[in-house]
């Protein structure tokens, strides 16, 4: 018996998620869910069950969207910026620095609304093919949404790149690697592999940009959120469940990228 | 262009008053958000363990929700706050200025990541300097302000710089609870004369210049904080 409650109290010792203080901060969190779910009014979650599972996949849709596209559009931006000729670096800066220079909310207003109300002048593009999606608001959500990542990617993509050791290249180029095969078994492997641990955190700053797209009509799960909030005047229980989600969320994207990178080898000198 | 003039007809004194209302708030979100991270960050390396989870908690919850929500939560919850003390204590219900709740929620959004920001900017510090401190016997206040915070400076700038952009931008998504900074009022403007990308094109030069206005400032800030240190490789011109 004794040998068993010292080897329990070294084993609590050793863990981090054992201590006394933090079992007494789980259980103050674990009774502040319980009242929460207690006295707060949950009665209106089945009747919104499908519309929040249709936002949460419509979030999740959007974001993930974007960020590849905004990767593939923010790899040319980087390399532009860090070896390309003046005349391409020079707009590649300039982009990065006027997207990351403005709020993202106006970017999207000055798509949506701008763009949205000169379209309908041209008879051509009322007639044409697109027209139908170019009435919808995700389409303006989509594009401003990657611009933004691209943005703020392609600036980390030119510090990547930029940070290759030159003696790679070198070597690459010493085996007779033509440019372009330098390019995708070298430089880019590598560039990717020094900014994925920003990248991370970009991910979950795109996500955290994702409920804007609720302002210009697209029904995210913070569109649901606020729906719910103007039908049945409940304020505080949607929003705290909408922060839950995205807490979630960002911690998936979190995981996510924690294996990614454990899956890249590591040499410490 | 006509639109954009300064006198009635024109909306450009909207945008103008609209710019200085962001101004203000980032100004005062800024400000808070640091002393925020100052308390956040002394807590986090020299706090009780109970401190240490709490702020853990904090930084974490404010960095993965959108600041959207958080706004509107702190708005609603801080508004219904007051005003429930308020009735509690028999005073009459107030409407809270917009000004000074936007302040405060940007603040606390800002405060998270400054707490960030400047814990691993103390961490940066040769410790043998805080150590000598201690030894000439310097009170824990008198050592912050002499010792800690001067000698963090450098190594806190360009997080800092990032903090202050993201300040001005975020400013932005207080249009969304009504109140009348640059977006709202471009917004405005914008719907009353359906000129709308003479309006946002506006908004975005002014918000650019802002935001380059601020980049002179900082890099002038950061070589005087690093003054007298040697220069590290690659910042050098």
């Amino acid at each position: 018996m004794n040998v068993r409650t010292a080897s329990l109290a070294e084993f609590a010792a050793r863990s981090p998620w054992l201590q006394p203080h933090r079992i007494l901060l789980m259980a103050v969190g674990v009774a502040l869910v319980a009242a929460a779910a207690i006295f707060m009014r949950w009665d209106w979650l089945p009747n919104y069950y499908g519309l929040a599972l249709q936002g949460i996949w419509r979030t999740v849709w959007i974001l993930v969207v974007t960020c590849v596209l905004g990767i593939m559009l923010a790899v040319p931006l980087g390399l532009a910026q860090a070896a390309g000729p003046w005349w391409l670096a020079m707009p590649a800066n300039a982009f990065c620095t006027v997207i990351r220079g403005t709020p993202l909310l106006l970017q999207l207003w000055l798509l949506y609304y701008g763009l949205g109300s000169l379209f309908p002048q041209f008879p051509w593009i009322r007639q044409s093919d697109l027209w139908p999606y170019l009435r919808q608001a995700w389409p303006y959500a989509v594009l401003s949404l990657t611009l933004s990542f691209a943005a703020y990617e392609g600036e980390v993509m030119r510090g990547a790149f930029a940070g290759v050791p030159k003696g790679q290249l070198e070597a690459a180029r010493a085996y007779g690697m033509r440019p372009f095969t330098i390019f995708r078994r070298i430089w880019l492997p590598q560039a990717l592999h020094r900014a994925l641990p920003t990248l991370a955190g970009e991910t979950v700053l795109q996500l955290k940009a994702t409920p804007l797209v609720a302002t210009i009509t697209v029904i995210d799960i913070y569109a649901v959120a606020s729906r719910v909030r103007q039908d049945t005047f409940i304020v505080y229980e949607p929003l705290l469940l909408l922060a839950l989600i995205y807490l979630v969320i960002s911690g998936i994207i979190i995981l996510l990228f924690r294996k990614m990178e454990a899956r890249i080898p590591v040499r410490l000198g | 262009m006509d639109l954009l003039a300064l006198e009635p007809p024109g909306w450009g004194g909207n945008l103008l008053r609209g710019l200085l209302n962001s101004v203000i708030i980032a100004v005062g979100a800024f400000g808070f958000g640091l002393a925020i991270g100052i308390g956040g960050a002394y807590g986090k390396l020299y706090g009780g363990p109970i401190l240490r989870d709490l702020l853990e908690v904090y930084t974490t919850i404010v960095r993965a929700v959108p600041e959207l929500v958080l706004i509107l939560i702190l708005y609603f919850a801080g508004t219904d706050l007051i005003n429930r003390v308020l009735e509690a204590l028999g005073y009459a219900r107030i409407d809270i200025n917009g000004l000074v709740a936007g302040i405060w929620v940007l603040a606390v959004v800002q405060g998270a990541y400054s707490t960030e920001v400047l814990r691993g900017a103390i961490l940066s510090i040769p410790q043998g300097q805080i150590e000598a401190a201690r030894a000439y016997g310097m009170a824990p206040m008198l050592m912050m302000r002499r010792i800690t915070l001067p000698a963090m400076l450098p190594f806190a700038i360009p997080g800092l710089a990032n903090l202050w952009l993201i300040a001005t931008k975020d400013t932005a998504l207080l249009a969304i609870v009504g109140f009348n900074e640059l977006t709202q009022e471009t917004r405005t403007a914008s719907g009353q004369t359906k000129a709308y990308f003479t309006f946002f094109l506006a908004a975005g030069v002014l918000y650019l210049l802002l935001t380059l206005v601020s980049n002179q400032i900082i890099a002038r800030v950061e070589r005087w904080s690093r003054r007298g240190m040697p220069s590290v490789s690659g910042s050098t011109r």
